[in-house]
């Protein structure tokens, strides 16, 4: 399987200079394209964190992380934002969509960042809304969604940049149960038939449940690693 | 797509940006009605001092103002100068003048003057002197030798109609010669202190004291447009090469002063009231960056560059100084045309501003050139209090902004 993330010995620390805090601590990780991975752990274990470091957020102290035969953690701040505009998609915990956008205007954001053509654009848009189930939402802003579709619609604007990956920081956690099923289903068909690759921090069960591989996180190391 | 969210992000608050939007509309709208209210003030006083006092132009002996106005210095070609101005387009009005320094007793006191010897009838079309009579005649023949005399020289001198003065002065052979006048009117112009100074009797009679029949010191020409001081100015010393062409700016060059001076004086005023503007500006626009601190984390983490996200501030600013300015603007724009016709009556103040020439209702007004950098100015104060609450949203970590509460 082709390695799209490699993460070679990464160690993040907080407050070095005070009392250091070892939020990722010796963390080797090789993601191969197409997997559909949850990162759990006890809150604090460094689930985030790692997410930061592997999405080109955040620089780890020491260690390297590789994006498809490219080193991120070599990049300025400035060639990181372009190196995720083109590479990464997120979901974030609390949807973070732009509240005065609509669902299109949110998903097509990203592709005029890229300067992607307009009719492209909408063609994308169009298709990403069908395939979260919200193309009777197209001109809906957030404050008019229920936080299930707002995370659809996060879902569908991490897509449309065509990234190598999507890195979901808990999805699920501000979700019902039956919201988080669908947003579970829409992300698990998306990476069955078009491969796309994720990987979530959780501490939600279904996530889990879903999940082909489970990494398992305790203060900042990996405790498990278990493949299904 | 920058521009749609720079401009529907300014409205998710309102209130905050309606009451950003009006503090720029009303601060320039007072800084452009108070240039206005100056400029129509200093244009009247100008304008006021030109045709009722200096005229647009004078001609002199070359000598006459050098020499501290002396009697001797004659200006011989008068009678052609009269004859040419009288048939020459673009000239309102002219009149000659014999002029004179002395010194104005009654029996009380005694006080230091220019006489004027006029003719009553050009005179009057040059400064419009008899419109200002608020006691008695203009130079009739009431009484002998008749005066005319400012109302505040009046209570100086604690004369009234038909009193006894007597002017002192050299003649044009250097001796002393003095006059007995009867005041026959007193005036009061808008400049209290040219009341105190001027006197005017009939110029005939003032040569006969002079010894100098028909000798003229000066000419007053008044023009009918202000723009042809200048060439007329040429065209006259071409043509008179023995007088001496001053035009109003020559002779009141604090008049000039005020003009070339007058465009500081606004951009500064307007700078300062713009610079107190930018602190209410920073201040909003640095609470609308520290409100948006997981959203502007989310732009930088999905791709949003820096310098996007910075013009995304700096175009929410110059949007509010978009609506803010033009209404100030216009709001000035239309309380100058109407306060400018209707005029402002500050005669509450008139008798403090009446000693320095300026009258007591006022006209403001300001060309309409003036508007344009006025504009650029507040945008430009936009821009400029954008640029720290653009800085501190670039500065954001986006791994920690996405997680603030």
């Amino acid at each position: 399987m082709e390695t799209v993330i490699d993460a070679h010995d990464v160690t993040k620390i907080y407050n070095e200079k005070k009392i250091p805090v070892h939020a990722v601590n010796g963390v080797h990780l090789h993601i191969g394209r197409g997997e559909f991975i949850a990162l759990v752990g006890p809150s604090g274990s460094g689930k985030t964190t790692l997410l930061n470091i592997i999405g080109g957020l955040d620089y780890p102290t020491t260690g390297q992380v590789i994006i498809n035969g490219t080193n991120i953690t070599a990049m300025s701040s400035s060639e990181l934002i372009n190196f995720r505009l083109h590479n990464i998609g997120f979901v974030f915990q609390s949807y973070n969509l732009i509240p005065v956008l609509t669902a299109r205007e949110n998903i097509e954001f990203i592709m005029l960042l890229q300067h992607t053509g307009k009719k492209q654009r909408h063609e994308r848009v169009l298709n990403l809304l069908r395939e979260v189930g919200l193309e009777d939402k197209i001109n809906s802003r957030p404050g008019e969604l229920s936080g299930g579709q707002q995370q659809r619609v996060a879902v569908a604007r991490a897509l449309a940049s065509k990234p190598q990956f999507v890195l979901a920081d808990e999805p699920t956690a501000n979700l019902d149960s039956k919201s988080a099923a669908n947003l579970l289903e829409i992300m698990a068909k998306l990476n069955r038939e078009e491969g796309m690759t994720f990987v979530f921090s959780t501490h939600d069960q279904r996530v889990i449940d879903k999940a082909r591989r489970v990494i398992t996180l305790v203060d900042g190391k990996i405790t498990s690693d278990e493949k299904r | 797509m920058l521009l749609r969210i720079a401009w529907r992000n300014i409205w998710r608050h309102k209130i905050r940006s309606l009451v950003v939007i009006l503090s720029i509309a009303v601060g320039l709208w007072a800084g452009v009605f108070m240039v206005a209210f100056s400029w129509g003030m200093y244009k009247q006083y100008m304008r006021e001092t030109v045709e009722t006092h200096i005229s647009h132009l004078q001609l002199h002996h070359p000598l006459f103002e050098e020499e501290d106005r002396e009697a001797r210095y004659v200006l011989q070609s008068a009678p052609s100068i009269q004859a040419y101005l009288d048939t020459a387009a673009g000239v309102r009005a002219s009149t000659t003048r014999a002029v004179t320094g002395g010194m104005i007793s009654s029996p009380t006191t005694v006080s230091g003057v220019q006489v004027n010897g006029i003719l009553p009838e050009r005179e009057n079309r040059v400064t419009g002197l008899a419109s200002r009579i608020i006691e008695g005649g203009y130079l009739n023949d009431e009484v002998r030798n008749p005066i005319l005399i400012g109302k505040k020289l009046a209570q100086k001198l604690k004369v009234k109609l038909k009193s006894k003065v007597v002017l002192t002065f050299q003649d044009t052979s250097g001796g002393i010669v003095a006059g007995a006048f009867r005041v026959a009117g007193i005036y009061r112009s808008k400049n209290s202190s040219l009341d105190e100074t001027s006197v005017y009797v009939h110029a005939a009679g003032l040569q006969q004291l002079l010894g100098a029949e028909g000798a003229v010191h000066e000419v007053a020409v008044l023009l009918n447009d202000d723009n042809l001081s200048e060439p007329f100015k040429h065209s006259l010393a071409v043509r008179f090469p023995d007088a001496d062409v001053k035009t109003w700016k020559d002779l009141s060059p604090e008049l000039e002063l005020v003009i070339r001076s007058f465009n500081e004086y606004m951009y500064i005023f307007v700078g300062f009231i713009l610079l107190a503007l930018t602190f209410g500006i920073v201040n909003t626009m640095l609470m609308a960056v520290l409100e948006r601190v997981r959203e502007i984390g989310m732009l930088m983490a999905i791709g949003m560059s820096r310098m996007r996200v910075f013009n995304m501030i700096l175009l929410e600013t110059v949007y509010l100084s978009l609506v803010g300015g033009p209404l100030g603007l216009l709001a000035g724009y239309f309380t100058i045309r109407w306060t400018g016709s209707r005029g402002i009556d500050i005669s509450l103040f008139s008798e403090g501003l009446s000693s320095y020439g300026f009258s007591s209702i006022v006209h403001p007004e300001l060309e309409s050139g003036y508007y344009l950098p006025l504009a650029l100015m507040t945008m430009l104060t936009a821009i400029v209090s954008a640029i720290y609450p653009a800085i501190r949203a670039i500065r954001l970590k986006p791994g920690e902004a996405i997680r603030k509460i």
